[in-house]
């Protein structure tokens, strides 16, 4: 249902997920995407960046399985065709926490879904805990923490499965600027320790700059890709990356064909 | 939790100056913790101590009006008949309380699992709602053999509806994202319902309870008023009727008084629960400053 996979032998290094010619038509004739083309391939910290309404949220779900293209096709070459389990985490907007768990719970629920018990799960838990510094708040409730700790949690929760595949919706977007900072510099620090391949959606070109070697542009109505520019700025990046003319330029870039995007967009509409 | 405790401990300890408004908040927030408890008492005080004298003043006849002395008198001469009586009463109505919940919860179950049900039945469970009681009872015990049973039915019908109705709208509140979620990591419906739904609908099925708790009083006492006669075991509104044939008013006031006590600590007792399930986690439950 998620998807249909293509017989694949040489590919399993290369791409993670492929999006072939994805169109995407709402209920209401409404075209969220038209015709994308993508593949992430692994290893990679891919951003989605473009103004509301690209259809970057949109991709995001498709991949996800949340929901499914119109036409086009999406392609998990690492796996056997059928196989609808896909090892990815979702991070959302809102930290998506319930209210009712304690923070070990949550960050539980996973493993819990696929029948590990608490006992069993704890040292997964807790490691998952540790890896985002709130390894002391097991205990507590989600209304008793902060918005960062709260998303720290949601990312903790994400990332106990050990997913191939992170796939994170504005995740700092409702968060202070000091916060998402921090979090951007923690995401980076577990995205080089472990490896993961991230698709990151964002409306922010110096978030996307400061994260990803790899930014998607995406123009709106209909949502397409505009734009795949590299960013070869080398990693551990930190504070003194934020304030390098390295980065400038790349957010000169960025911005740029940002701008083109919405340009045209302007002209056609 | 420490977190929030320990700069409220800190600045307890240092007591800094306060400026005048916070000065006056915290005055007024001691005035209302006794106020609370304080006025309603007073005011009950009041009132007995008023109509005590007014029955006292005007030499009201007893079998009209007669003071909270006879009252309270029939209350404790009564006592032997009105306790069995009051436990019947108890009877019916946590017996309705128990079923109302548990078929108010198990149907909102069902129709949350498919909108197809919900449409096709809500509007049943309306009906069985408008309708008032005292009309469908006299059918009821004329269609069901046992008294016990009628009764049940009755109090049943009149308390399930705001279980039902609050837990079908928590029950389709839980949170959008938190249910992408569960279908992301491949939860069962079964897991959905129990992990995700049924915790999403506890703070309104608990609202829905409160309300239930007093309704199945009141559908036992009005069910007990149609039933009638006496036989085995009659609870505390027959003890009524019967009082008034006999203009023996105290005892019915001594039953009325009975009756309203039985709702408010069923009220509390209720509140209690829902408190010390939410406490941990619902906003409802949480004390905030300012």
């Amino acid at each position: 249902m998620k998807s249909v996979s293509l017989q694949s032998t040489s590919e399993t290094a290369g791409p993670v997920v492929s999006l072939h010619n994805v169109t995407k038509t709402f209920s209401n004739a409404t075209v969220a995407l038209k015709d994308m083309s993508l593949s992430i391939r692994q290893g990679e910290f891919v951003s989605l960046l473009g103004p509301s309404g690209c259809g970057k949220s949109t991709a995001l779900r498709i991949v996800a399985g949340l929901s499914s293209p119109s036409a086009g096709r999406l392609v998990w070459p690492g796996e056997r065709p059928g196989e609808s389990d896909h090892d990815i985490s979702f991070v959302f907007q809102e930290p998506t926490l319930m209210p009712w768990a304690t923070v070990f719970a949550n960050v539980h629920l996973p493993l819990k879904l696929k029948g590990e018990s608490a006992r069993a799960a704890r040292p997964r838990v807790m490691e998952a805990l540790e890896m985002v510094g709130l390894e002391g708040f097991a205990e507590s409730y989600p209304r008793e923490l902060s918005g960062g700790m709260k998303m720290r949690v949601s990312i903790a929760r994400a990332l106990v499965t050990k997913p191939k595949l992170l796939l994170m919706d504005e995740p700092f977007a409702a968060l202070d600027e000091i916060t998402r900072f921090r979090l951007n510099n923690d995401l980076l620090r577990l995205w080089e320790e472990f490896g993961w391949t991230v698709v990151f959606v964002t409306h922010s070109v110096f978030e996307s700059v400061y994260l990803s070697n790899r930014i998607v542009i995406m123009a709106a109505r209909p949502g397409r890709v505009v734009a795949d520019l590299a960013v070869d700025a080398p990693y551990p990046r930190g504070e003194e990356f934020r304030t390098s003319h390295l980065y400038s330029d790349h957010c000169r870039l960025a911005s740029d064909a940002l701008q083109a995007a919405m340009g045209d967009e302007a002209a056609n509409t | 939790m420490t977190a929030e405790t320990e700069p409220a401990r800190l600045a307890a300890a240092a007591l800094p100056p306060l400026d005048a408004v916070e000065a006056a908040k915290l005055r007024r927030a001691k005035i209302d913790r006794v106020a609370r408890w304080a006025l309603p008492a007073a005011v009950m005080i009041a009132t007995i101590a008023g109509w005590q004298w007014y029955v006292d003043a005007y030499q009201v006849p007893h079998y009209i009006l007669p003071g909270p002395d006879r009252v309270a008198e029939a209350l404790v001469r009564d006592w032997p008949m009105l306790w069995p009586a009051l436990l019947v009463t108890l009877q019916i109505t946590l017996g309705a309380l128990v079923i109302a919940t548990i078929g108010g919860v198990g149907l909102a179950v069902l129709f949350a699992q498919s909108k197809w049900v919900e449409m096709s039945f809500f509007p049943y469970a309306v009906i069985l709602q408008v309708t008032p009681v005292i009309v469908i009872a006299p059918l009821i015990f004329i269609y069901v053999p046992s008294k016990i049973v009628g009764l049940l039915i009755c109090a049943w019908i009149v308390a399930f509806f705001p279980i039902l109705s609050n837990t079908t709208m928590g029950l389709n509140s839980a949170d959008h994202n938190l249910r992408n979620l569960f279908q992301l990591y491949g939860a069962s419906r079964w897991q959905t319902l129990w992990h995700l739904r049924l915790p999403s609908a506890l703070p309104y099925f608990l609202g829905g309870l409160k309300i239930a708790g007093g309704l199945s009083l009141i559908g036992a006492i009005v069910a007990e008023f149609v039933a009638g006669t006496g036989g085995l075991g009659s609870g505390l509104a027959f003890k009524i009727l019967e009082a008034s044939y006999r203009l023996n008013i105290p005892r019915m006031f001594a039953a009325i008084v009975l009756i309203s006590l039985t709702g408010i600590v069923i009220f509390a007792s209720l509140s209690i629960l829902s408190h010390l399930m939410l406490r941990r986690w619902h906003e409802s439950a949480i004390k905030r400053d300012g």
